[in-house]
């Protein structure tokens, strides 16, 4: 079957979504997904970012769809004319989605730990706008614990659904679903238990956003301070490949992934030993670094530039303060007579 | 008098029974399309009856009946879709309540005619006590010989059970009512594929408004032809209103479609005119989720023509004058109404009521509702009229199921008809502080206020 999207052709095989078709063309014709994973059965058609505008429906039938489809679950029809990029239409819905999903989302990038490999600021970078338009409060929710090698943060939550896949495909029993619903839908273990499964750290994986992070690598670094190495063991786990990423500082394991393609997608699951438990070099053969997408923020640590020295002019002064903060943090260095801002109170700064 | 088809019994002492129901003449549907129809002229005569679907969309039953997957040899279905739950709509409970065996006797029929050996009817969790007068509508069928094995010995088996769900205007929708029957959260499927290819369990599926299959006996006991006789156009047959707001009569009529709305609203057969002498100011005329329509668009279509009581009149001029037919919640408002926090308290249900599984309708129907919130309390800006448009547009289309839509529709409407409402709202907080703003003070008498200046 021929298919054109944005103007270039392919041949495909009957059964391939629209998505994919894109994704064998490359380049900026395919749309971003937040809900879909190739590798999850059953994901797909919830958050509407992939959005596209069918302008000829097939050879068999040229009329147009129309509405815009969500490409991720659209099949490919012979003929078939697709607009992505290209389409006004589709960039504004694009943007419509973008703004719906940060409307209620945090924005706490800077204590995030997912920032840097986040799909959702790749989204907003790409579709966002630098100014809101929404003035309500956003909707929050109690924090809930759901084990020791899990974080959830429901407030960055954007019910793609992926995690509950995952509960369901890849780990046995299901622990795992959503809550309540509309604007309140949580995604939750319902019990508040722990996710007591070999496969649960793929949760952590599949998420696009910081909803579900490593708790064992909580606040440790930014992604982008790390070096990603490709590394391998002999992994006992029925199932799982033992083929991961392992994130390093200096001569640290920081934190072990599984191995993402340039959609973010893992190409192999992983089990929750090689992830949580593996944080030793001795545990692992090191295979050579990972290479990332051009444009991914955590090449800014990457092995080929050379590093400059780096030269703060300002740097005295900073340290000064930092010793005067020091200071005021420890009280037992203050003078009775001594305000917080440095004066005594008798001085005639402080009247 | 119009023509009863659906509650000309309804007045009959003791209709509820099946005693008194076969002796009035009922489940000679039954019987006249198991023993002297095939499955397929019983189809045929529903298509030529015109009948659409009455649960708001209007789709030819006949035809949604005709897509179904027989050639799969998979066990097909029919379900009942018994989960009225739009705001204003209030026909099907009426039904099933007072004359249950017209609905039992319209799911044999139409269940013979898909071939249907399993079906069912999801009605909503809170008619707790319409469930159990059909459960007992379905005990009493069963002991006559209408359902179970070799139905009058014609070899036809039926099964028929009856659902509740959970309270969820969500399940409405079919593929999440097909979700939420199969014991699953509703969740709306995306489609394709079709219920009607693969429905529930996978197996083909009809999904039904409960007015719909109570039409079914009347048009096989009759003919397709005779109900097309019936109504103007392509809008056959008689549909139920469910009358609410302030007119002197409320409640469930029965009307030819085709009748004026001016009719309709003012004669004693039907609503009977206005409740006070306070003027009409706005017309819901098909459930919460169609475009509500202005005093001056209520009569009269943009064109000058009578507006009738028709899928056709009712949509003339699109959303621009027109609005829909819908399921027949028809909600009349005089001008102690308040449009905006009419708006609003529609916008909370779709907030309430969104599934939360696609971006626009989760997000968006919850920032609707509170800038709705903010202006009808006295704290809009003068951009959130823009931004509601805005943010109507973008639900619009882009969801997976129609409750997006149907969340963007009175928004869009009200703002169109009623721009003036929100202006006045906006810059006159004090006055709509006290929500009793417009019971004493028309906005007849304050337009003045947020008319255009002109120099």
């Amino acid at each position: 079957m021929k298919v054109t999207i944005d103007g270039q052709e392919i041949e495909v095989e009957a059964g391939t979504t629209i998505l994919q078709a894109a994704r064998m063309i490359g380049g900026e014709s395919v749309p971003p997904a937040m809900c879909y994973y190739s590798k999850l059965k059953g994901t797909g058609g919830k958050c509407r970012c992939c959005l596209v505008d069918v302008t000829k429906g097939s050879e068999a039938d040229p009329r147009p769809m129309p509405k815009l489809v969500a490409s991720c679950v659209t099949g490919c029809q012979d003929g078939m004319e697709i607009a992505s990029k290209s389409s006004e239409r589709v960039t504004e819905a694009r943007k419509a989605v973008t703004e719906f999903l940060l409307i209620n989302h945090p924005l706490d990038c800077p204590v995030c730990d997912q920032a840097g490999e986040c799909d959702l600021q790749n989204l907003s970078f790409e579709h966002g706008k630098s100014e809101t338009r929404f003035i309500e409060e956003k909707r929050t929710f109690e924090p809930e614990d759901i084990g020791d090698k899990i974080q959830l943060h429901m407030n960055r939550c954007i019910v793609c659904q992926r995690c509950v896949e995952v509960a369901d495909q890849l780990t046995d029993g299901r622990v795992h679903g959503v809550l309540n619903r509309g604007d309140h839908s949580q995604i939750s273990t319902c019990v508040s238990a722990a996710i007591d499964n070999e496969f649960s750290g793929n949760m952590i994986d599949v998420c696009p956003v910081g909803a579900l992070t490593d708790k064992t690598f909580r606040f440790k670094s930014r992604v982008w301070f790390n070096k990603p190495f490709n590394a391998h063991r002999e992994c006992t786990t029925p199932g799982c490949c033992g083929k991961t990423t392992v994130w390093m500082f200096g001569d640290e394991i920081q934190r072990v992934t599984a191995r993402k393609d340039e959609y973010h997608e893992v190409e192999d699951f992983i089990c929750n030993t090689c992830r949580f438990d593996k944080k030793e070099v001795s545990d692992w053969v090191i295979e050579g670094p990972r290479r990332f997408e051009k444009d991914s923020v955590i090449n800014q640590n990457n092995y080929t530039r050379k590093m400059d020295k780096v030269v703060i002019e300002t740097e005295k002064g900073i340290l000064m303060g930092r010793d005067i903060d020091r200071k005021k943090i420890s009280m037992s260095e203050i003078d009775y007579n001594e305000k917080i801002d440095g004066n005594l109170i008798d001085s005639k700064k402080n009247g | 008098m119009g023509r009863k088809i659906l509650l000309d019994k309804i007045n009959v002492p003791g209709i509820k029974t099946y005693e008194v129901y076969r002796r009035e003449g009922g489940y000679a549907s039954v019987e006249k399309a198991l023993k002297k129809m095939t499955p397929d002229e019983v189809v045929e005569e529903v298509k030529t009856s015109g009948l659409r679907g009455r649960g708001g969309a209007g789709f030819p039953a006949g035809m949604k009946w005709s897509f179904i997957d027989k050639k799969s040899g998979n066990p097909r279905h029919l379900v009942c879709n018994a989960d009225e739950s739009e705001p204003g709509t209030f026909k099907d409970r009426y039904l099933m309540e007072y004359i249950p065996h017209l609905l039992i006797e319209g799911m044999i029929t139409s269940s013979y005619a898909l071939g249907a050996n399993l079906s069912y009817i999801y009605i909503r969790g809170e008619y707790m006590w319409v469930y159990k007068i059909l459960e007992r509508a379905i005990a009493e069928a069963k002991a006559a010989g209408f359902l179970g094995k070799n139905i009058l010995g014609s070899g036809y088996d039926l099964e028929l059970f009856v659902q509740i769900g959970g309270g969820a205007y969500i399940c409405g929708e079919e593929t999440a009512l097909i979700e939420s029957l199969e014991g699953k959260r509703g969740n709306p499927r995306l489609k394709p594929p079709f219920p009607a290819v693969k429905g529930l369990w996978q197996n083909p599926t009809v999904v039904n408004n409960v007015e719909t299959i109570a039409a079914v006996p009347w048009i096989i006991n009759n003919s397709g032809a005779d109900y097309a006789g019936i109504g103007i156009g392509r809008s056959t047959g008689t549909k139920l209103i469910s009358a609410s707001g302030n007119i002197k009569n409320q409640g469930v009529y029965e009307i030819e479609l085709g009748v004026s709305v001016y009719e309709f609203m003012n004669s004693d057969e039907y609503c009977g005119g206005m409740q006070t002498d306070r003027p009409l100011k706005a017309l819901v005329p098909g459930g919460s989720s169609v475009p509500i329509l202005p005093a001056n668009l209520i009569y009269k279509t943009a064109a000058g023509e009578d507006r009738l009581m028709t899928y056709e009149s009712l949509s003339d001029g699109g959303f621009a004058t027109g609005s829909m037919l819908g399921s027949g919640g028809f909600i009349v408002y005089d001008d102690r109404a308040c449009i905006v926090r009419n708006t609003w308290n529609f916008s909370r249900f779709y907030h309430h009521e969104s599934c939360g599984q696609c971006t626009p309708c989760r997000e968006g129907t919850g920032w609707l509702e509170k800038v709705l919130h903010r202006i009808e309390n006295g704290h809009g800006r003068e951009e959130d009229i823009e931004l509601l448009w805005s943010i109507q547009s973008k639900i619009e289309g882009n969801t997976i199921c129609p409750l997006g839509d149907a969340a963007s529709w009175p928004v869009a409407a009200a703002i169109r008809h009623f721009k003036d409402e929100f202006e006045y709202h906006i810059r006159f907080p004090e006055k709509v502080r006290n929500r009793d703003h417009f019971v004493n003070e028309p906005f007849e008498k304050v337009k003045h206020l947020v008319a255009k200046q002109t120099v």
